[in-house]
């Protein structure tokens, strides 16, 4: 039986390992190495690591770091910040990434999604969606959260699905660091209108919180951050909770 | 020395680096000197069927593969697309795509209810383990998890060259293997402990 992925997220900034709430108030967490070595002794399912200056700054991933990171990794590797040309993703998948994030580009250039999975297969081309609740509804944002798009969620889930990417990111802005819950209905309205694997994000802060977006959510697999730091629940822990509440993990 | 063979499909490097993590001499290459001084080769690799046969028959490479592999004997190990390759044909993208042919069988899609279970199929899956083989040595029940990402799976003519299987709405083909030619649909070298042993017990035969 296919396991419900627990996928914990580091997000880099200036080098340093970060935490946001709601995108904004970053925290210095530490140092990224030490988190990988230690979600790799706890035999994750899979690791995502954003790089959030490389968009800001308008420049490329840092590929040094990435393969220190990867070299830690015997699990799957995703990674994003700054993947705008296929240049970017093969040097990417070179030094040991196996998926690649794509947000702000994909927004911008649509089309990359396809170059991309045409290249080197739906399978590596993650689409990351971010998104916040407006007066009109869910919209979605770029830009790290600071500048809307006028884009719906479920539309622009749907249009990234039929350009051929292999997974989506959902991440709630509003939830992000909140440790209060996942955002249900946003990841469901998405999880239903595609039949892409949804990875939902943003918003982890109890063992149920990860049951509910499941179960209620119909979320594919679930990622977090905020939650690895601030408790004392490791993946094991949560993934030992979603099977007591009869959701298939991998122990 | 491992040869990872370098056919410029997908994550070929994740391969080279987990083998030198765990302690082997791994090398990428498709240097036809290098591959023939190989101890044992390895055909990773994701993407499309029709790229990476293409892919071998650019570098020339089928034939020297069916002089190491088929006529010599020397232990390979096909991960994703390279169990996929290894079959008569590829249905992906417009196929039949012609295969190196050497597990009897067909590539198809998954063919099940998409709405229930999503394609591609990612993430970590357990095996049934169906004929006793070396490959999957000290892999025990109840934690059989490995990791899968694909869209199609190999049907084979012959139920005795499956050795594992996996389920994902159907019943599908996890791993083949006939003589010294063995072949896992999910990623080993992603596959955390598990994975590391499948390596560990095939860099083992010789």
């Amino acid at each position: 039986m296919l396991k419900t992925r627990v996928i914990p997220c580091l997000l880099l900034k200036d080098n340093r390992l970060i935490k946001t709430i709601q995108f904004g108030e970053y925290r210095n967490i530490g140092s990224y190495i030490a988190a990988v070595k230690v979600f790799n002794a706890r035999d994750v399912d899979e690791l995502v690591f954003l790089d959030m200056s490389a968009s800001l700054e308008g420049r490329d991933p840092l590929y040094h770091l990435i393969s220190d990171v990867a070299r830690e990794c015997f699990m799957p590797l995703a990674v994003g910040g700054g993947v705008q040309t296929l240049d970017h993703i093969a040097r990417l998948l070179g030094v040991g990434a196996d998926k690649v994030v794509l947000n702000t580009s994909a927004l911008d250039h649509p089309e990359f999604i396809t170059q991309g999975a045409g290249r080197y297969g739906a399978q590596c081309i993650v689409v990351s969606i971010d998104v916040k609740k407006t007066d009109r509804g869910y919209e979605v944002y770029r830009d790290h959260g600071k500048n809307p798009t006028g884009l719906d969620p479920i539309t622009w889930a749907k249009e990234a699905e039929s350009r051929g990417a292999g997974e989506i990111f959902l991440t709630s802005i509003d939830q992000d660091g909140m440790m209060k819950g996942y955002d249900i209905g946003l990841t469901k309205s998405v999880a239903e209108a595609v039949s892409i694997p949804v990875i939902a994000s943003g918003g982890a802060g109890d063992l149920n919180h990860f049951v509910e977006v499941i179960r209620d959510g119909r979320a594919d697999a679930v990622a977090a951050a905020s939650i690895f730091q601030y408790t004392q629940y490791t993946p094991q822990d949560i993934k030992q909770h979603l099977i007591k509440s009869g959701i298939p993990a991998r122990l | 020395m491992v040869a990872v063979i370098d056919y410029h499909m997908g994550n070929t490097r994740s391969v080279v680096k987990t083998l030198k993590a765990i302690g082997y001499d791994a090398i990428l290459t498709n240097s036809p000197d290098e591959l023939r001084s190989a101890s044992h080769l390895i055909l990773p690799g994701v993407g499309a069927f029709k790229d990476g046969m293409d892919n071998l028959h650019a570098l020339g490479l089928p034939p020297l593969l069916d002089e190491l592999v088929v006529k010599g004997g020397r232990p390979l190990l096909a991960i994703c697309i390279g169990l996929q390759l290894l079959a008569d044909e590829g249905m992906e993208h417009g196929g039949p795509h012609k295969g190196l042919g050497w597990i009897p069988g067909r590539v198809e899609r998954f063919s099940v209810d998409e709405g229930k279970y999503k394609i591609p199929h990612v993430g970590w899956n357990n095996i049934t383990v169906t004929r006793d083989n070396q490959l999957f040595q000290w892999i025990h029940s109840p934690s059989t998890d490995f990791y899968f990402v694909h869209s199609y799976h190999l049907k084979a003519v012959h139920s005795e060259h499956v050795i594992a299987t996996c389920d994902y709405g159907e019943t599908f083909t996890a791993a083949v293997q006939k003589d010294n030619i063995m072949a896992t649909q999910f990623h080993p070298e992603k596959s955390q402990r598990n994975g590391v042993q499948v390596l560990r017990n095939f860099l083992e035969i010789s």
